[in-house]
């Protein structure tokens, strides 16, 4: 049992924590959200710099061959900071689908120039009528010669707006919500036929719905076994979600700190309202959750590495999500409660967190989504 | 970073295990498992045996026969034994008493105590809340008026646990002058029950258990010998107790047991047909549940191994209490609910052949679950406590 650390994961954790300090302060955010892009290329490469964008990637393509767990406090900085820039669409989900399922020519292709810093990547999964289910795929996509040609739709791609390359599951055979017949599809982001609505989402955060009308992709963009895609999108969800937990962890510890200093400086009746136990009660109990959802982000982080068994590491992933879930809604609530109408302005930090915890309760599945989830993956207890 | 034990760990782990399977008396798991209260020589019995074996005080110094275990050993230890349904272990002498006596007592009052407390010879409670000091400790007003060589107590303890079964109780008493800030005229006596003048009268809690008393002195001589620390010192012996008594309060091993029961009762009852556990909204608390417990391990892990690497917990400890007794609470609740409308009875009014004793005891466990969140400084006392010496509110 060990909770620390390595040297190597505290020195990386130490460096990310020292650039957002100094290059991705509230007010330096406050400027990348008005731009045009709404991005920062600089905060991009500097991620490159620092080997961010490679930590999880294998190490015979430029990656570091890590893990979840050396993303860890990686992804808490982003979550204290709210760094707007697609790290969990690029790193978490779409260079993961690669490493996953890609085989080498794809791997070769693709992970270097992430973890250079030029190119993005998103996965669109969401549909309309997909919610959370990550086997309800409508979009087809029907062999022709050797062609794929692609119709529907997908929606909400995270990091959509400002990525250079989708991968996207799409239906090769079998019913809408059938486990078999998912395949994915590597698509460039200039494809034919591929039509992209971009938009800002209320955390600050960009995406994009996608329509495909007859865009034909060359058979050679399929990643992976046709038809046989889930087990992976299902493992590369998991681990964007112990990443996400993680994040969470992060902005929420702003969140209470930051609430804390306001009970502590802001005075009314002549006294700091932190004295009275009304609200001390409160905070203590944003404070606990905190606390509750650290351990939880490790537990999912540690099982999406180290778990080979699939139904054990949805459990933990899924019990991880239902407590990050509650402990999102609670903190970010009582954050903007404690502020008073503070809280409700654009001009303090506070509500932007607000609106990246009430995003991450929902991001992959929402409490009630996990719950079922944990259920239906049995209530028989783990061996202890 | 790993969450799983460590080789030695889980060879320390399965070695109380197997101890565990082949001395805990079925008799006495039995008694756990029914929801049963034990008699003060079925407890007195588990302590003889764990004596025996030299795990009955692994925290005390060597000398007084503690065995250098870790904290993460002494988890271990705690959680394994919820686990298998031994029966509690009482504080008061082991956790309590004994304790304070290292740290303050006299060498005769630790060559005297400390062995009997170990062996299980005498059985202690704790002399600590008044009817008018529950939360505010120290405004209690028993005296104790110094003559010559002892001292006279006069007043009432209210909520005393086991009283009724005790030897010894350990009081804080007020030895002060009216006009000193309230802390400071506090002493800690040690108090013979046979001594005269003390008077014991149960208090039947809502569940129709007997467990605390009240306890009244009426002119009770104490000889000052009996005082622990110095006169007036009564209030930094009691803080220092009060970080003891919170030590084990988020008692994992036994929610554990009890969440593994909760699922196969719940697996048992039907609703519309199916086995309870799969209706959606009784298995979305059940879940919850779960959930809550393996993040308030997980956290506890945590706190282990920052006091591992050496530092001294603090306001974490109430953190586990609130938590550890809300989980607790949440699953009395379930299995009382779990039982549906055959939760109402209660007691067999006359011979009854065929009443489900087991069944009728869920709804008064419920009951009494919730002074959980009330003893050993209420959640809300709790909060207290983390709100200044955590956030420095």
């Amino acid at each position: 049992m060990d909770f620390e650390f390595s040297n190597e994961q505290k020195l990386l954790g130490e460096s990310v924590r020292r650039f957002v300090a100094r290059d991705y302060t509230f007010e330096a955010r406050s400027r990348i959200l008005a731009s045009p892009s709404g991005m920062s290329d600089a905060a991009w490469q500097a991620f490159a710099d620092l080997g961010l964008l490679a930590i999880a990637l294998p190490e015979d393509v430029d990656g570091f061959g890590g893990g979840a767990v050396d993303l860890l406090s990686t992804m808490e900085a982003i979550g204290e900071a709210l760094v707007l820039e697609p790290f969990l669409p690029t790193v978490g989900l779409g260079a993961q689908l690669v490493v996953r399922a890609g085989n080498a020519a794809q791997k070769r292709e693709i992970l270097p120039a992430v973890a250079a810093g030029t190119r993005k990547l998103a996965f669109a999964f969401t549909e309309s009528g997909s919610r959370y289910d990550l086997a309800h795929v409508e979009l087809q996509a029907r062999r022709e010669g050797d062609h794929y040609r692609l119709d529907g739709a997908k929606r909400v791609v995270l990091g959509g707006a400002v990525a250079h390359t989708f991968i996207v599951c799409a239906r090769t055979a079998g019913e809408a919500a059938g486990r078999d017949g998912i395949s994915l599809f590597v698509v460039d982001h200039a494809q034919h036929g591929m039509a992209r609505t971009d938009y800002r989402n209320l955390d600050g955060t960009v995406a994009c719905d996608l329509r495909f009308e007859a865009a034909l992709v060359p058979a050679g963009a399929l990643l992976g076994a046709p038809g046989a895609a889930l087990p992976a999108i299902e493992a590369c969800i998991d681990f964007a979600t112990a990443l996400v937990c993680a994040e969470a962890v992060g902005a929420m510890k702003f969140a209470n700190e930051t609430t804390l200093e306001y009970l502590k400086t802001r005075k009314q009746f002549g006294v700091p309202i932190g004295s009275f136990q009304a609200l001390q009660h409160r905070m203590v109990d944003m404070v606990i959750a905190q606390e509750q959802s650290r351990s939880m982000a490790s537990l999912a982080c540690v099982r999406v590495d180290s778990e080979n068994d699939p139904v054990e590491r949805a459990r933990a992933v899924s019990a991880a999500k239902i407590k990050i879930a509650d402990s999102c809604r609670l903190i970010s609530q009582e954050s903007v409660q404690l502020h008073g109408g503070m809280g409700m302005t654009e001009e303090l930090k506070v509500s932007h967190t607000f609106r990246r915890l009430t995003m991450i309760a929902q991001q992959f599945g929402d409490a009630d989504h996990h719950l079922e989830r944990y259920a239906s993956a049995g209530h028989q207890a783990r061996g202890r | 970073m790993d969450l799983n034990y460590s080789p030695d760990e889980i060879t320390f782990r399965d070695t109380v295990r197997a101890w565990l399977g082949e001395n805990l008396p079925a008799e006495l798991r039995e008694k756990i498992v029914a929801y049963d209260h034990f008699t003060r020589d079925e407890l007195l019995a588990w302590h003889h045996i764990l004596a025996r074996k030299g795990w009955i005080a692994p925290a005390w110094p060597r000398e007084w026969g503690g065995n250098n275990w870790g904290p993460v050993q002494r988890y271990i230890f705690e959680e394994e034994c919820g686990y298998a349904g031994a029966p509690p272990l009482v504080p008061f002498g082991l956790a309590m008493c004994g304790p304070v006596l290292i740290r303050f007592g006299t060498a005769q009052q630790k060559a005297h105590f400390l062995p009997r407390i170990y062996n299980g010879d005498d059985f202690w409670c704790q002399g600590y809340s008044e009817p008018g000091s529950g939360s505010d400790l120290a405004s209690l007003k028993t005296r104790a008026v110094r003559s010559g060589d002892h001292y006279v107590v006069t007043g009432q303890k209210t909520w005393t646990t086991l009283a009724h079964y005790a030897d010894w109780i350990f009081c804080l008493v007020r030895t002060g002058e009216a006009d000193q800030k309230k802390q400071d005229g506090i002493s800690f006596l040690l108090i013979d029950m046979k001594t005269p003048g003390i008077t014991v009268r149960p208090l039947v809690l809502m569940d129709g258990g007997h467990e605390v008393n009240e306890v009244f002195f009426d002119e009770v001589k104490v000889p000052t010998a009996n005082r622990v620390h110095d006169e007036g010192a009564g209030w930094t012996v009691a803080k220092f107790l009060l970080s003891h008594e919170r030590m084990n309060t988020a008692r994992i091993g036994t929610s554990r047991r009890e969440l593994e029961r909760l699922k196969e009762f719940a697996a048992r009852q039907r609703k519309n047909g199916r086995p309870l556990i799969e209706d959606p909204r009784f298995r979305d608390k059940l879940t919850r549940l779960e959930v809550e417990l393996t993040a308030l391990s997980i956290t506890n892990l945590r706190f282990l191994d920052q006091l591992r690497g050496g530092r001294v917990p603090g306001a974490e400890i109430s953190m586990l209490k609130i938590r550890g007794t809300e989980i607790q609470q949440m699953l009395t609740e379930l299995m009382m609910q779990a039982a549906g409308p055959l939760a109402q009875p209660l007691a067999p009014l006359g011979e009854a052949v065929d009443f489900d004793l087991f069944t009728a005891g869920l709804a008064p466990r419920y009951a009494n679950f919730r002074k959980t969140s009330i003893y050993a400084g209420s959640n809300e006392i709790q909060r207290n406590i983390i709100a200044k010496m955590s956030l420095g509110l």
